[in-house]
């Protein structure tokens, strides 16, 4: 365990060396220009616009970092090969790959982490005064956090056996999907023959479900979030994680480095 | 094929020959279909045994966003140093490759040469008891050569085995106790350098100085150079041949033995490998 934070930790340090981080900065002036568009066109409810561009806008930066630098956290040290003098080294291939990822979700932690604080701070200046449901806000950020490290999952999977760009196609189109798995298990039975209705069923429960991780509304209306919603959906992102990820060190321990 | 303790052995093919691919089937980086290896008598899919391998492969590179130093801090962790044991093996080993003073500049700044120098530091920065080197000298000037080599035989001095790929001969004439040579896939001969190219001896060379003219046959074979002619005579011939230049008032230099290189035996066995595939080529036709 002590290599895979070794290779964790220089992920990390790749990350911020590549200036992934600079993003935070174009959130800055999102919030900015947000507190100013909001000021001007709502009156009374500038949070509720305020917590719905500024968490739309931590979903979408960090969908764009777990997609694309998760799909070249292990094609980018085969292409280069990196890779090759690590791997001959007493480590396990299985340690490389979760050290890889646990860089990247250390990596969008801190970048999550931070953009929520300045949505918070922004909050806080446009609004008179502090409610207890006003850190629902955090939470809602927290589960973004979840969303991204399945998304990080999948992208490690798919790019253990595909291309670079076949591995982004293919992640991002889950989690297209993965937004619409409720639709999925609510299509009406009587248009479908009952083979497709158990199909479509069955492929509602293997998709990750990525709608289970939004509260956007609740965090807009500052309502308090029930604890069992936050065990269930860290349960869900860890055990689903947990699945892709041994996948992905099956597929990637078999693989030939050319 | 088997590397001896303690020897430097010289990995030598054409391109294209497998030798980077051996190479990499030890290191598990690739796997195989078939048969088996083991190194310091474990078997290679023992992850613990790689403690005690270092491994230079070809044309390496490293993450370019870290330091030379930085990046054999990396490495120095992973094989779970302690912290004055990383500094100080950091250092000795950036001294020893001749980085000491571009150990803080991002590898993306390196040239090929300086990536070859830290992937050789990378390679012994943790003592390890066997060092498998893929192409040490390629993309090195004459000046990096030299250290390599050096390094080469300093890790056998201290009792390390070294296992290195070349398609340069004379580097491993020079330096191997045996040389192994893969062509077209195959292991075509395994030995020291002098045994491998004995079984080619090509004769006897006499040197010798011969003033004005002279009508003796053998001169017509001769090579000549000034007053100065050179002489080559099959083995059981030679003594014959001494008699016979003497008489014409040769005066007899030096008579040394002619011995094929490493290249020739080499050259032999890839053309021989080009004439059987051109045979398989033909006969399938």
């Amino acid at each position: 365990m002590k290599r895979t934070a070794v290779v964790a930790l220089n992920t990390f340090r790749e990350a911020v060396r590549d200036r992934v981080l600079y993003n935070l900065l174009f959130f800055a002036l999102v919030m900015m220009a947000a507190s100013i568009i909001a000021g001007q066109i709502s009156i009374g409810i500038e949070e509720t616009v305020i917590a719905t561009l500024g968490l739309s806008a931590i979903s979408l930066i960090g969908l764009l970092i777990a997609i694309f630098i998760g799909v070249g956290l292990v094609s980018k040290e085969m292409d280069r090969r990196t890779l090759y003098a690590l791997l001959a080294k007493p480590v396990r291939r299985w340690e490389f790959l979760l050290g890889k990822f646990g860089g990247l979700i250390l990596t969008l932690a801190v970048n999550t982490a931070a953009m929520g604080v300045g949505l918070f701070l922004t909050l806080i200046y446009v609004k008179p005064t502090l409610e207890r449901g006003d850190a629902t806000v955090f939470v809602a950020v927290y589960f973004i956090w979840l969303k991204l490290a399945l998304v990080v999952a999948l992208a490690l999977l798919f790019s253990c056996f595909t291309t670079p760009l076949l591995a982004i196609l293919f992640t991002a189109g889950i989690y297209i999907v993965g937004l619409y798995v409720q639709e999925l298990r609510d299509l009406p039975v009587a248009v479908m023959s009952p083979g497709m209705t158990a199909f479509t069923k069955w492929l509602s429960y293997l998709l990750p479900n990525f709608e289970n991780f939004n509260i956007m509304a609740m965090a807009a209306h500052s309502r308090p979030v029930p604890g069992a919603l936050v065990a269930q959906n860290t349960l869900y992102a860890a055990v689903y994680c947990a699945i892709v990820l041994t996948g992905a060190v099956l597929v990637f321990s078999r693989r030939n480095l050319k | 094929m088997q590397v001896e303790e303690g020897e430097i052995f010289g990995f030598i093919g054409p391109n294209g020959a497998g030798k980077s691919t051996t190479i990499k089937l030890l290191m598990r980086l690739i796997f195989p279909t078939t048969g088996t290896a083991r190194i310091l008598g474990k078997s290679i899919s023992d992850i613990e045994m790689h403690r005690d391998i270092g491994y230079l492969p070809e044309q390496p590179y490293f993450y370019d966003y870290l330091t030379a130093a930085e990046l054999l801090d990396y490495f120095a962790r992973i094989h779970d140093l302690t912290v004055a044991d990383r500094k100080e093996r950091v250092q000795k080993m950036l001294k020893k490759v001749g980085l000491e003073t571009a150990g803080k500049i991002q590898l993306r700044k390196y040239s090929k040469g300086m990536l070859q120098r830290v992937g050789m530091a990378q390679a012994i920065l943790h003592d390890p008891k066997l060092v498998i080197l893929d192409e040490p000298m390629s993309g090195l000037d004459p000046v990096g050569r030299r250290e390599v080599r050096d390094i080469i035989l300093e890790l056998k001095r201290d009792g390390k085995t070294v296992m290195f790929s070349t398609h340069i001969l004379s580097d491993a004439e020079m330096l191997c106790d045996r040389v192994g040579v893969i062509v077209g896939g195959k292991l075509r001969g395994i030995g020291a350098p002098e045994q491998l190219v004995d079984m080619k001896t090509q004769g006897m060379e006499i040197l010798f100085e011969l003033a004005g003219q002279s009508t003796a046959p053998l001169l017509a074979k001769a090579t000549r150079t000034g007053d100065r002619y050179r002489l080559q005579v099959p083995e059981q011939d030679l003594y014959g041949a001494i008699e016979q230049l003497r008489g014409a008032g040769a005066k007899i230099l030096s008579v040394s033995q002619v011995r094929a290189t490493l290249e020739e035996f080499f050259m032999d066995l890839v053309e021989a490998d080009r004439a059987q595939a051109a045979a398989v080529e033909v006969s399938g036709k």
